[in-house]
């Protein structure tokens, strides 16, 4: 079954057309990396999937409820959709353990106790474990972002949304947060992540989704894509990307 | 001087708990309704926004005296009874609640709005997001400017002496009048207005070095 799925989806940024006619299909357990030039609406497209941004026509479910009915609660989605953004988005006024805690305990309304279990288990399995009571800013920026991912962890989604989340990092410190989201994957985590890491998308996707000028060009299994990519524009970026 | 406080000190006793009770009070509305309507402002909703866009130009543009008299003379004439010292600190509540709705407002808006989205996409509401991660971040970026506003509203707590509201600027005029010294009565009344508010100036200091 699919936990997210696109049916001719349309996103206008007044008279910029964003999206145009996305249709995508998520299946539970799935690994879909999103690819494309800077632009092309693959942050957009990632961030309409938790209701981040609106979209004007078509229809897009997640895990069974319909993004394009206003009546649909955001909050539903996102208690089962966890996001990991380029730039952390970590609480500053909060220590690592609170950043963690947080949302279970005001929206999963979870016990203190078993709260504070799941977020130390959650920051050994990440590898931040020593920093419990450090502030973001104190964190370097590998520490920060891992911190992130087990702040989405914790609250049991059933898929996760990654928009770039090492492109902010220093070099050395990717392949850490990399590690990270190969266990997650591991694990049978939903996951659709937004990257210009080829060598993750290689040896983590089932599939490759690759944007351009807000259409998705190509859908494919992540192999045949890094094979022999069937649209042209697809082979340029990553002629481009690969060369470096 | 000293003989204005040993002749008088009942009256400027009286006259200082005033002020400071009067300031207290509409220092904790002041600072709540602010907030409110600084939240107003931030709002999604464009109906909310407007409303608290036309309470802050209301409340900031009027005068604070013409807006205590207001609540001296006309209110209790045709709503609802009321005295001096209430009229002036409701009056006084209101006006500083627009200008602290505007800092507050500024400190919403200082706040990197990748905080408000990390909060909402982990699944907290528009107001669990305000309330645990943007204001408390807000108030520390503005604490200075909300310093200023604090000591404005114990010095424009004098208002109160025009609609009887028997505070400490009330009581220096009554001796004023009654003793002719004007000199040594405003004074000492200025000192008395320094014993507030330094105190409260040096505290606000202190709290943004220490959240710094």
């Amino acid at each position: 079954m699919s936990i997210i799925e696109f049916k001719k989806v349309e996103k206008y940024y007044g008279k910029f057309h964003a999206l145009k006619n996305i249709n995508l299909q998520v299946e539970k357990g799935e690994v879909v990396v999103v690819i494309g030039p800077s632009g092309s609406g693959k942050s957009t497209l990632i961030r309409t999937i938790n209701g981040l941004e609106e979209i004007e026509e078509g229809q897009l479910l997640v895990n069974g409820y319909d993004l394009a009915d206003k009546k649909t609660d955001l909050n539903q989605i996102r208690k089962d959709v966890g996001m990991v953004f380029q730039h952390f988005n970590l609480y500053d006024n909060k220590t690592v353990l609170e950043n963690i805690m947080l949302a279970p305990k005001l929206v999963l309304k979870r016990n203190e106790k078993e709260n504070k279990e799941t977020a130390l288990k959650l920051l050994e399995s990440v590898g931040v474990s020593d920093k419990t009571a450090s502030y973001p800013k104190q964190l370097s920026g590998g520490q920060k972002q891992r911190v992130a991912i087990a702040r989405s962890l914790a609250m049991k989604p059933k898929a996760l949304l990654f928009d770039e989340p090492t492109s902010a990092l220093d070099p050395e410190m990717i392949d850490d947060v990399l590690n990270v989201m190969k266990e997650i994957a591991k694990e049978g985590m939903t996951m659709v992540v937004v990257t210009h890491e080829m060598g993750f998308a290689r040896e983590v996707a089932d599939r490759v989704v690759f944007m351009d000028k807000g259409e998705i060009l190509e859908d494919a299994h992540a192999d045949e894509f890094f094979e022999a990519p069937k649209e042209e524009r697809a082979k340029q970026f990553l002629s481009k990307i690969i060369k470096h | 001087m000293i003989s204005v406080f040993q002749q008088h000190w009942q009256e400027l006793l009286t006259g200082l708990g005033n002020t400071i009770l009067c300031s207290v009070i509409a220092l904790f509305f002041s600072l709540v309704i602010g907030s409110t309507f600084a939240i107003f402002e931030v709002l999604p909703s464009k109906f909310l926004r407007i409303i608290g866009r036309i309470y802050i130009e209301v409340f900031r543009n009027i005068p604070l005296l013409v807006i205590g008299m207001f609540f001296y003379v006309v209110v209790p004439q045709y709503v609802l009874p009321m005295d001096g010292f209430t009229a002036g600190t409701i009056g006084l509540t209101l006006y500083t609640s627009s200008f602290i709705a505007e800092t507050v407002r500024a400190g919403i808006q200082a706040v990197d709005s990748g905080q408000m989205e990390g909060a909402r996409a982990n699944g907290l509401s528009f107001m669990q997001a305000m309330w645990h991660i943007v204001l408390p971040q807000a108030f520390k970026y503005v604490i200075p400017p909300l310093g200023n506003q604090f000591i404005n509203l114990v010095k424009n707590s004098s208002v109160l002496a025009f609609v009887a509201g028997f505070d400490l600027m009330y009581q220096g005029d009554m001796i004023a009048s009654a003793t002719f010294d004007t000199f040594n009565t405003y004074i000492a009344v200025g000192v008395l207005y320094l014993i507030i508010t330094l105190p409260l100036s040096y505290y606000m200091r202190y709290l943004e070095k220490k959240l710094a």
